[in-house]
This record gives structure tokens, C-alpha cells and sequence, in this order.
């Protein structure tokens, strides 16, 4: 029978990725300079052992070799042979590390980096002989006292005398008899003298012994292997037998079937065998055909990649299921609703459609929760990276996780990692002083790095923060004066300035160093925030630290929005950044040099984007008092949208205009309406860009 | 046709050798550690018990003396599933009463011999 074990690498190295977190979180949990707790070296040793074990089954066996020593290290670590110091624990890090890119590299059957790998294992190497030597024999073969003849002999003589207990583990003599028929011609013989009186037997002990004479070609290995599991419970010698000595004479044929028979591990030998006599005989001819096959056989190359899948929790497929149940059941109403329908029973379908109603929105809502991931899966990476970097910097730091259960889109979980590394990276690099200047500051020496994620109102909020020295106010501000970014003389809130670090291009950093950059980035991470439709903002105090909050959206696919009219059209306008919508009094619009259009608005000027300009809409309201503002906000940053009406709201499902048609500057894509037409949906950041730009 | 009792905590392990006994027409019962196989094999009989050595809540020697002492399980074949080739580890199985051992890594042809060798 061929079997494909090819179809479970891929649950292998789904669990070996798992392992390799595992690994990471018990290393960096490992405190050098104390003996090391036994449970969790044990968890990280079991890490290594699974894929150890795996790798080798699957045939990855640069991978198994390399685990091998990582294990080994473990191993004495958790036998307290060593202790766990700076360097085995950096060096079993660096080494989690090179087994990841093995994986990878296994996994999308492309060559390893083999100078890494070969460095690595000389490290570990040297590591582990730097210890007392004492190390394992390796692949001891089972010692029986037998001198191994010079040449190949005609067969083996084996005398097996069991102890009374060898069946006690599960063994069976007839089982291993059968084997060695297998490797020859077999010659039975028991001898049953110690087989006690009826009366004193005990059923579960083994009274008889054998004497084997096997014929044939089978190697001196081949008969002890079938040993191997009884070492330790019998007396075994295995001789070779000389072609002079012949077998002995074949006794009583008759006695064979009635021996086979006794040494079976059931109630009671078969009494009669004492009666026949003391000695029993079996033959068992060597089964043609049947010889095992040997040879690895090869596992079929690794398919490729990841394709996508997410793992869901069986819980959130059951409510799915449940709740599909509830919408048939609902189906099945509303149709016998309608086989005879009259308006007397009008009442019934409001019900029944409020039934579909709560059922769509419970189903859409718990098929959304199938696409989301805790945040840990992102977060999980941050101690291993914190702990890198603290150390390359000199600085001491604790990062605090929560909320790593919170719940986000696979996607947004994607597209989320790398601006949380930047702004971890630079809290660690430019956000925390080193330990003179904590000290001096009469601080901790320790800084602290949070990282938090909560849900509220409809969103999931990341918080990034430290307690460091806080944004320098003053050299953003020359800064922005320098480049223009600002004007002199204007009174800037603490909001706008600390925005400028968004800027691109701007960085005050007074070095440039290798953990964060150079003032590329901070864009970069807005951007990327604001691409999975997030925001983020930014609050410093000087000396205590700064915190900077990530907003972002439960889910990419659907959105509440705000149906407006714009002539014939109709536009989406994403319910959480309308802040209100105003009619606009006459006489209150003005033109201000340099910033276009403005409503004077509570005390502050509110730029007026008028939609059916932008978007060059025909039959459209043009004046400004017979139509509605919409005041939005995103990125700190209000604007008034002007538009023809409001209409409803709902909730819509977004489709890409990217990969439909292609990228328009102020959308964000389209959906389509409950009367079949399409409609834009409006990307708030992207409009205030596009006014920013305009003026 | 068997009925065979499966621990081992490594998923891939477990279907690896789920499958591969099932292809040769044995019923085959899966755990994921120690403990979970103990609940199964104290509401069920089995020919033949395959266990992982290494795994968390309760590891395989510890599974193998609780499944001694079970009436149903005295008897019963239990292999482990073992990468150590050295003859201390192997020998941790077999004082606990284990009936012998599987040398990982195995390809389905070891495995299959070695559980037909077992169950005669």
C-alpha cells in the first residue's frame, strides 16, 4: 500500500511555525544566571522535540539534525548540567531564528542559507562541549552477550528463557516467533519444565523457555532487533550456528500445534502439553513474499505556500450554523406567507421581514467574526523584537502587553505589523533615554513600553506608549517654521505640531541610527494606517512620555454609511467621521485668501469642499444654502462636505474600485445599492488631502 | 481489522498515523495528550495503544502506568513513539510498561509493519 504522507506536511509546519512562538516566548521567559524552571525549559524542550520528530518523517533532514543540537542543549539546561546564561540563551535564539528560515525554505522547497546554518550549529556546538563531555552513547545497539562471529554463519542458535513477567508489557513470544520465521527457516523447541502444577500457576507469568534455531541469511542485527523489546525482561543468547552442528533432531511432530499454542499470553496454558512431554516442537515455514521492504521512501515535494487559510474556532462555526438554521426557518415562512397572501395578514410579513432582517445582520455579523484573529498574533512578535533591540542599545526595558485577545480582520491584522514595529522601534529608540539620563531624571532605570488593544464604540484602538522623554515640542516647531510647514506668528495647537512627525521628511533625531531611521516612516506607518481605513494620533508630554493611538475599523468589508445625493448620484459617506451635518447660513461663507471656501463654524473656520465640483456631477445643487454641509473629520482634520440631500443609512459592503476599474483619488471604493445602482463610497482622508492640495 | 488508541500532541503526527492505519482498515481513536487518552481508554477497549512520549498535561510513561493499572489495559500493546535511539530513553517506556518502541522518524511502512508485528 503507497501512502502520500505529503498531504500532512502542511499540518507540519503549520504546528512547527506554532512551535517556533513557542520556543521564542519560553526563551525570552528564561532569566539568565538562575537555574532555570524545570516546566518551562520542558515546554520549549517539547517545541524542539516536536519538530524534530516531524522533520525527520517528513524528510527534512537538515532541519531534524539541526533541531537535534538545539535539543541536546535543552536537554542539560533542563537536566541542570548547564546553566542558562546571556549566550545559550542569545544562541538558542539566533538558532529559533535560523530553523524558522529552514521551514520557510523547506516549505517553499528553495535552498537554505547554508554558511547561517553551519555557523549556527558550530555555535551550538561549541556550546555543548564546553560542558563536561558525559554525553550519550548514541544509537547503543541492545548489548547480549555474543561474540559476533568472523564470518556469516549458516543461522543462529538463540536460547530465550523469559522472566515470569514479560507478558506484564503486553509482549507475546508467539508474536516475536513469527517475526524470526520470517527471516528464516524457524525450528522451535519449548521447554516446559518449570511449568508449576495447575494449582499454582499464575495466568499471567510465563513459565516456559525456548530454544530458536534460525536457518538462513538474517544478520546477527536482524535477530537481536526482534529482542530488542524484551531486553531486560529474559535470559537471551544468540549464537551463530556452525554449519557442522546440525539441527537438532526433529522430535515428535505431532506436539508442534499443541506448543504453539502455550506460550500465547492467555488464561492458562493448555495443560495437555505437560502430559505430552517435556519438550515441544515447532516448525514455521519462512513465508515467501512477504520479506519487508526496506528503503526510505521519499515525500513528494512540499506544496507550496500558505494558501490563505485561517484557523477559526469550532464555536464561531457552530453560531454560523445555527444562525443559517434560524434564516431558512425564516425563508420557510415568508414563502408560506406568500402562497396565499391578503392584506389581512400584512402584520405577519412585517414580522416575518423583521425576522430576515435581525437574521441577515446576526449572520453577517458572526461571518465577519470567522475573518477575525486575536491581535496577538501580531503582538507576539514585539518581546522577542524589544528584547533584541534593548540589548543592542543598552537600555533596560519592560513591555506590557494587553488586551492581545482583542479581536481584528485577518486583513487589517496583515497590514497592521510593520507600522507597529516602527513605532515600537523608535519608542525603544529615540522615545526612552538611556540609563544615565532616566536616572538623572530621577526615573526608573527601567523604561516601560505599552502596548494595548481594546474594542470601543464600533472600532479596535491600539496604544502604543512609553515613558520616555515625550515629543520635543519646540524643535518640531522650528522644524515645521524651517520647512514651511508652518507659519510664524500663528498659534499652533499641541495636536498640530506633534502631527508634523507625520510629515515626510521630517525628523529631528539628532542621530541616526540602525534600529529606527530616519524620519521615513512616520508617513509611511499613516499611510498604512489610513489604507485599512484606521487613523492615528499622537499625545506627548515632555519628560513623562509619549502615547500614540491606532484606530482601526472592525472589519475592511462592510461600513455604516450616509447615503448623500450629488445631482443624479449617490455617495457614501462612512458614518464614523461625520461629526454633523448643517445647513449653511447666508452670509456666513467666506473666501479666505490661500484656504478657498469657509464656513465660519463655532468659532473656527471649516473649509468647504463642494462634491459636485470635484467629482463633476451634472443637475447638481450649486448653492451653497439650498444644499446641506456635511462636516467630517479624519486625521484630526475637519472638512465640509457640500451636498444636493441626505438619504438613509445603511450598512454597506465595499468593493475594491482598485481592482475593478482603478484607483480614484477621494474614494474609497464602490458598493451597490439596494435599488441596483453603484455607488462611491468616499474616502474623508483622501478629500482632505485633495483640499489641502487644491489650496 | 484493529481498534488502535493514538496519543501524541504533534497534530501532523497524529494524522500521519491516523490515516496510515486507517488506509489498512484498523478503527483508529485519536488524543492529543496523556490525560485525554486516559478518558478515552476508561470507556473503551483497544488492541493496541500508540503514544508520544513527550507531551504536555500528562506525558507517555505516565500515560502507560495509569493504563497498566487499568483491568482492560494490562495486557494491551502499548508502543511508544520515540526519537531518543538511546537505550535510557527507550527503557524509560519499558519500565512503565510499555511493550516496545517506534524509532521517529518512520514512514508508513515501518509503522505498519511494526503494529502488524504487534498484533499478530
Amino acid at each position: 500500500m503507497a501512502i502520500d504522507i505529503g498531504q500532512f506536511v502542511q499540518t507540519f509546519f503549520e504546528e512547527s511555525f506554532e512551535g517556533l512562538d513557542i520556543m521564542e516566548a519560553g526563551l525570552l521567559a528564561l532569566e539568565p544566571g538562575t537555574t532555570a524552571d524545570l516546566e518551562q525549559i520542558n515546554t520549549i524542550f517539547r517545541a524542539a522535540h516536536s519538530i524534530k520528530g516531524g522533520s525527520g518523517t517528513f524528510g527534512f533532514r537538515d532541519v531534524t539534525d539541526f533541531t537535534h543540537l538545539m535539543e541536546t542543549l535543552l536537554d542539560r539546561m533542563r537536566e541542570g548540567r548547564m546553566a542558562v546564561t546571556h549566550e545559550t540563551v542569545n544562541t538558542l535564539l539566533e538558532a529559533r531564528d535560523c530553523l524558522q528560515e529552514m521551514l520557510v525554505a523547506a516549505r517553499e522547497n528553495v535552498p537554505v542559507d547554508a554558511v547561517r546554518v553551519q555557523g549556527l550549529q558550530e555555535r551550538l556546538s561549541r556550546l555543548l562541549e564546553a560542558e563536561p563531555a558525559n554525553k550519550d552513547a548514541a544509537d547503543s545497539e541492545p548489548v547480549f552477550a555474543t561474540k559476533l562471529p568472523p564470518t556469516q554463519p549458516v543461522g543462529w542458535r538463540i536460547q530465550f528463557r523469559p522472566y515470569p513477567q514479560l507478558m506484564h508489557s503486553g509482549n507475546d513470544p508467539v508474536r516475536m516467533f513469527r517475526e524470526l520465521a520470517d527471516l528464516g527457516e524457524l525450528t522451535v523447541r519449548a521447554d516446559t519444565s518449570r511449568l508449576p502444577q495447575l494449582a499454582e500457576l499464575q495466568p499471567e507469568d510465563c513459565y516456559l523457555s525456548w530454544e530458536l534455531e534460525l536457518r538462513g541469511v538474517a544478520t546477527y542485527e536482524s535477530v537481536a532487533e526482534v529482542f530488542a523489546w524484551v531486553e531486560g525482561d529474559c535470559d537471551l543468547s544468540i549464537e551463530p550456528l556452525a554449519e557442522a552442528s546440525a539441527a537438532p533432531e526433529p522430535t515428535a511432530g505431532k506436539t508442534a500445534d499443541a506448543a504453539a499454542e502455550s506460550p500465547a499470553p492467555g488464561p492458562a496454558p493448555d495443560p495437555g502439553v505437560g502430559q505430552e512431554g517435556q519438550q515441544g516442537e515447532l516448525l514455521l515455514e519462512r513465508r515467501k513474499g512477504e520479506e519487508r521492504r526496506k528503503g526510505e521512501r521519499r515525500v513528494g515535494p512540499p506544496t507550496a505556500a500558505d494558501s490563505g487559510s485561517i484557523r477559526v474556532g469550532i464555536d464561531k462555526v457552530d453560531t454560523v450554523v445555527n444562525l443559517v438554521g434560524e434564516l431558512v426557518t425564516t425563508q420557510s415562512m415568508l414563502s408560506a406567507l406568500g402562497e396565499d397572501f391578503d392584506m389581512s395578514r400584512l402584520d405577519k410579513l412585517h414580522e416575518a421581514l423583521d425576522q430576515l432582517d435581525r437574521n441577515t445582520r446576526d449572520l453577517q455579523e458572526q461571518v465577519m467574526r470567522i475573518r477575525m484573529l486575536p491581535v496577538n498574533s501580531v503582538f507576539s512578535r514585539f518581546p522577542r523584537m524589544v528584547h533584541d533591540i534593548s540589548g543592542k542599545l543598552g537600555k533596560q526595558v519592560e513591555l506590557r502587553i494587553s488586551g492581545e485577545q482583542t479581536e481584528l480582520d485577518k486583513t487589517v491584522i496583515e497590514k497592521i505589523g510593520d507600522p507597529l514595529v516602527h513605532l515600537i522601534r523608535n519608542s525603544l529608540d529615540h522615545g526612552l533615554e538611556s540609563i544615565d539620563e532616566r536616572v538623572q531624571a530621577g526615573k526608573p532605570e527601567t523604561g516601560v513600553i505599552a502596548l494595548n488593544a481594546y474594542h470601543k464604540s464600533g472600532s479596535i484602538f491600539i496604544e502604543v506608549s512609553d515613558d520616555g522623554r515625550g515629543l520635543n515640542r519646540d524643535a518640531l516647531l522650528r522644524k515645521g517654521l524651517d520647512v514651511g510647514l508652518l507659519r510664524a506668528g500663528e498659534d499652533y495647537s499641541d495636536e498640530q505640531i506633534y502631527d508634523l512627525i507625520f510629515h515626510p521628511g521630517l525628523s529631528t533625531a539628532k542621530q541616526i541610527s540602525d534600529v529606527s531611521g530616519r524620519g521615513v516612516g512616520m508617513d509611511v506607518v499613516r499611510r498604512n494606517i489610513q489604507d485599512v481605513g484606521g487613523s492615528i494620533q499622537i499625545v506627548s508630554r515632555p519628560g513623562r512620555g509619549t502615547q500614540i493611538t491606532i484606530c482601526l475599523p472592525l472589519t475592511l468589508a462592510i461600513l455604516d454609511g450616509q447615503l448623500v445625493t450629488v445631482g443624479q448620484d449617490c455617495y457614501i459617506i462612512p458614518l464614523l467621521s461625520i461629526i454633523e451635518s448643517v445647513q449653511i447660513q447666508a452670509g456666513s461663507v467666506h473666501r479666505v485668501a490661500g484656504r478657498g471656501e469657509v464656513l465660519r463654524f463655532r468659532g473656527r473656520h471649516l473649509p468647504i469642499l463642494r462634491l459636485y465640483e470635484l467629482f463633476g456631477a451634472a443637475e447638481a445643487q450649486t448653492d451653497l444654502e439650498k444644499g446641506l454641509l456635511v462636516v467630517v473629520e479624519a486625521d484630526g482634520r475637519q472638512v465640509g462636505l457640500f451636498v444636493d440631500d441626505l438619504q438613509g443609512q445603511q450598512q454597506v459592503s465595499i468593493k475594491s474600485l482598485e481592482k475593478n476599474f482603478r484607483r480614484v483619488p477621494g474614494v474609497a471604493g464602490a458598493t451597490i445599492l439596494g435599488d441596483g445602482r453603484v455607488g462611491l463610497i468616499l474616502d474623508i482622508s483622501g478629500l482632505i488631502r485633495i483640499n489641502q492640495a487644491v489650496i | 481489522m484493529a481498534t488502535i488508541l493514538v496519543v501524541d500532541d504533534s497534530a501532523s503526527m497524529r494524522q500521519m498515523v491516523e490515516f496510515t492505519l486507517k488506509e489498512a482498515g484498523h478503527r483508529v481513536t485519536v488524543a492529543e495528550d496523556g490525560q485525554i487518552a486516559l478518558g478515552l481508554a476508561k470507556g473503551m477497549a483497544s488492541d493496541l495503544v500508540i503514544t508520544d512520549v513527550n507531551m504536555p498535561n500528562m506525558d507517555g510513561i505516565a500515560l502507560i502506568r495509569e493504563l497498566r493499572a487499568l483491568p482492560a489495559y494490562k495486557f494491551t500493546p502499548i508502543l511508544t513513539l520515540t526519537t531518543e535511539s538511546t537505550t535510557e530513553k527507550k527503557m524509560e517506556g519499558k519500565d512503565a510498561g510499555a511493550t516496545g518502541w517506534i524509532v521517529k522518524p518512520f514512514n508508513p511502512e515501518k509503522l505498519l509493519a511494526t503494529v502488524n508485528k504487534v498484533l499478530g
